[in-house]
């Protein structure tokens, strides 16, 4: 770099780019709340979906799923799993009936021994979850 | 070395390695699960596997840019640290906290560890990469604060470089944004757009600043360049950093219930996020091509060089080709960011620990400036075999990534997830193998501190300067 440019511009540049782009930054984050009651589906935030979200979170499930395409990649995502299953019922059934064991050679979601009532509030907030507005994503049921 | 206080570094430095080796290997588990999927289920599930490897990482990095922190701030301070006391008592707390969380993960099932901690008292857990109990969280943060006071009365009360003002933002940096890992509302969307506050802004933001003043502070001793010069490019590759990353955090809000506009911002903004990168490595090379002097640890200046270019590679050029919108539609969530996850943390952040590592360790260890040649040559081969395995580990996962994509989202029927993992398992195969190559090149890497260490140390040859004059 030539002489002409000193390490002291280098340093101005610096500090006022990062104070300028920290500023739209918390400009935009602004913006993002006040938007988000449109479409993060708040109303939907009942007990129970609370309560299946603590549940998803103390069982680790993103270490396995991802969720709205966040987590690990090893078992399906499940942001869209309310509609690709077609209902509650299902989702509960299934994870309700993962063998004790696994099956022989291929994964397999572990039993979690759920209750009634928390089977319930897991499916509750996948549900939820569903019908977050993503901008269209995933592009198919498959996730 | 010129302060006592810098063998503080040495306990950090040798714990960030035991804790790589642990890695490696829960990665390893957790590869073999992809193509065997019952290997050790249900005792280890997969996702076990996945939070040991991954906060090992997290881990063992802290503890490396500890160390390094630990080595540069006296000498570019000019003076001891404030308390050596208290970073080996740091040292101890962390690695026993961290080593009692590991073992939580893996002898008690997460949801008993949850309800043994308290989690229910303030829920931090259960989310990507912050899956530490709050206790763990909290620890991390007096560790965090200690340490930071420690560097922080160290440099503030001695020479003030950029170097270590550098290192220092971005310290303090880390310590902040790690605070949002305590913020999990009930409102997914938020949950999600916080978490990225730690997440992104520490890999695309602050860390690059530490990245960066380690990569400058061994530019500066093993080539002799002018001060001036170095610390000029460091300026300019992160304010680049923070101007393109800040905003950059973007690509990550375009599916996850935030508003549209985050395409376009994510898109423009993270689309220049490779040109710090890019720079760091035309810096790295041109530092040493302007050498003043040949550097008998000729394995630091690869390291160096070697970080250059494949955190330009796995941060710059795997995170563009999935971060437009329009891509990452079809990308998002695939193994094409598990592919850039690998190389990007290997490239950047595992290199420059490693590089500074190759640097301080010999004169940690007793000598005057580097290691024999034996054991250089050995170093290097383990640098060679490491970064060789991650490139075609890389490169698997992305076949297997473009493949999924395909199969999954684009052709005319779509097949089921669960479908399309069995036809990727070819390349499953091939990672894992890979992996096994790598975690033979980390042996040999670590061979290299016992090889030749009764050698004479490696001689200097003239500089170009010198031998032309």
């Amino acid at each position: 770099m030539s002489q002409a440019f000193t390490k002291a511009m280098a340093r101005n540049i610096f500090y006022g780019g990062s104070l300028f782009f920290i500023l739209l930054f918390l400009a935009l984050t602004f913006d993002t709340d006040s938007t988000l009651p449109s479409r993060d589906n708040h109303a939907a935030i009942t007990e129970k979906v609370a309560m299946g979200k603590a549940l998803w979170e103390k069982n680790d499930c993103i270490g396995c799923h991802t969720l709205l395409g966040e987590g690990a990649y090893f078992a399906p995502e499940l942001g869209n799993v309310y509609k690709r299953f077609g209902s509650t019922d299902a989702i509960k059934a299934f994870i309700k009936g993962r063998p004790k064991n696994g099956i022989p050679g291929r994964r397999s979601m572990p039993q979690f021994n759920f209750t009634d009532e928390e089977l319930d509030a897991i499916a509750a907030f996948l549900k939820y979850a569903s019908e977050i507005n993503t901008n269209n994503w995933p592009p198919n049921i498959q996730g | 070395m010129q302060y006592q206080s810098q063998r503080v570094a040495k306990p950090y430095f040798i714990a960030a390695i035991g804790l790589f080796v642990g890695q490696i290997l829960f990665g390893l588990v957790m590869g073999l699960q992809y193509v065997m999927g019952d290997f050790l289920f249900p005792a280890i599930p997969f996702n076990v596997a996945r939070m040991v490897h991954t906060n090992l990482l997290i881990v063992w990095l802290l503890f490396g840019f500890m160390g390094a922190a630990y080595y540069l701030v006296p000498e570019e301070a000019e003076r001891e640290l404030v308390s050596p006391k208290l970073a080996l008592a740091m040292f101890w707390i962390f690695l026993v906290a961290g080593a009692l969380t590991i073992l939580g993960y893996l002898f008690v099932p997460y949801s008993s560890l949850a309800d043994m901690t308290g989690n229910s008292i303030l829920p931090t857990m259960g989310r990507e990469f912050l899956e530490q109990p709050t206790i763990t969280k909290l620890g991390i943060v007096v560790v965090a604060l200690a340490f930071l006071f420690n560097i922080g009365a160290t440099i503030l009360s001695g020479r003030k470089t950029a170097v270590s003002l550098v290192l220092l933002i971005g310290l303090a940096g880390l310590a902040v944004m790690f605070l949002f890992s305590f913020y999990n509302p009930d409102n997914l969307v938020k949950d999600k757009f916080y978490w990225w506050w730690v997440v992104h802004l520490w890999v695309e933001g602050v860390w690059e600043l530490i990245l960066g003043s380690i990569l400058a502070f061994v530019l500066i001793k093993t080539t002799g360049v002018d001060r001036e010069v170095i610390e000029k490019w460091l300026y300019v590759i992160i304010a680049m950093t923070l101007i393109t990353g800040i905003i950059g955090t973007g690509h990550h809000y375009y599916w996850i219930g935030t508003p549209a506009y985050w395409k376009w911002w994510g898109s423009i903004f993270s689309a220049m996020e490779p040109i710090p990168f890019f720079m760091m490595t035309v810096f790295a090379f041109n530092m040493v091509n302007r050498r003043r002097r040949n550097h008998p640890n000729k394995a630091a200046v690869l390291w160096a060089l070697g970080t250059g270019v494949m955190a330009f590679l796995g941060a710059g050029v795997w995170g563009f080709l999935h971060t437009l919108a329009p891509v990452n539609y079809y990308t998002h969530g695939t193994q094409i960011t598990a592919a850039h996850g690998h190389m990007a943390f290997y490239g950047a952040y595992v290199m420059i620990v490693l590089t500074m590592i190759s640097y301080a360790m010999p004169m940690l260890r007793g000598r005057e400036a580097a290691n024999s040649n034996r054991s250089q040559v050995v170093e290097m081969w383990g640098f060679w075999l490491m970064t060789v395995s991650i490139v075609f580990i890389t490169l698997f996962l992305t076949a297997a990534g473009i493949l999924q994509v395909y199969l999954q989202r684009m052709s005319e029927n779509p097949l089921p997830f669960m479908v399309v993992q069995d036809k990727l398992a070819l390349f499953y195969w091939l990672r894992e193998i890979t992996g096994v190559v790598f975690l033979i090149g980390l042996v040999v890497y670590i061979a290299s501190f016992f090889v030749g260490s009764r050698e004479p140390e490696a001689s200097v040859s003239p500089a170009p300067a010198e031998a032309g004059a």
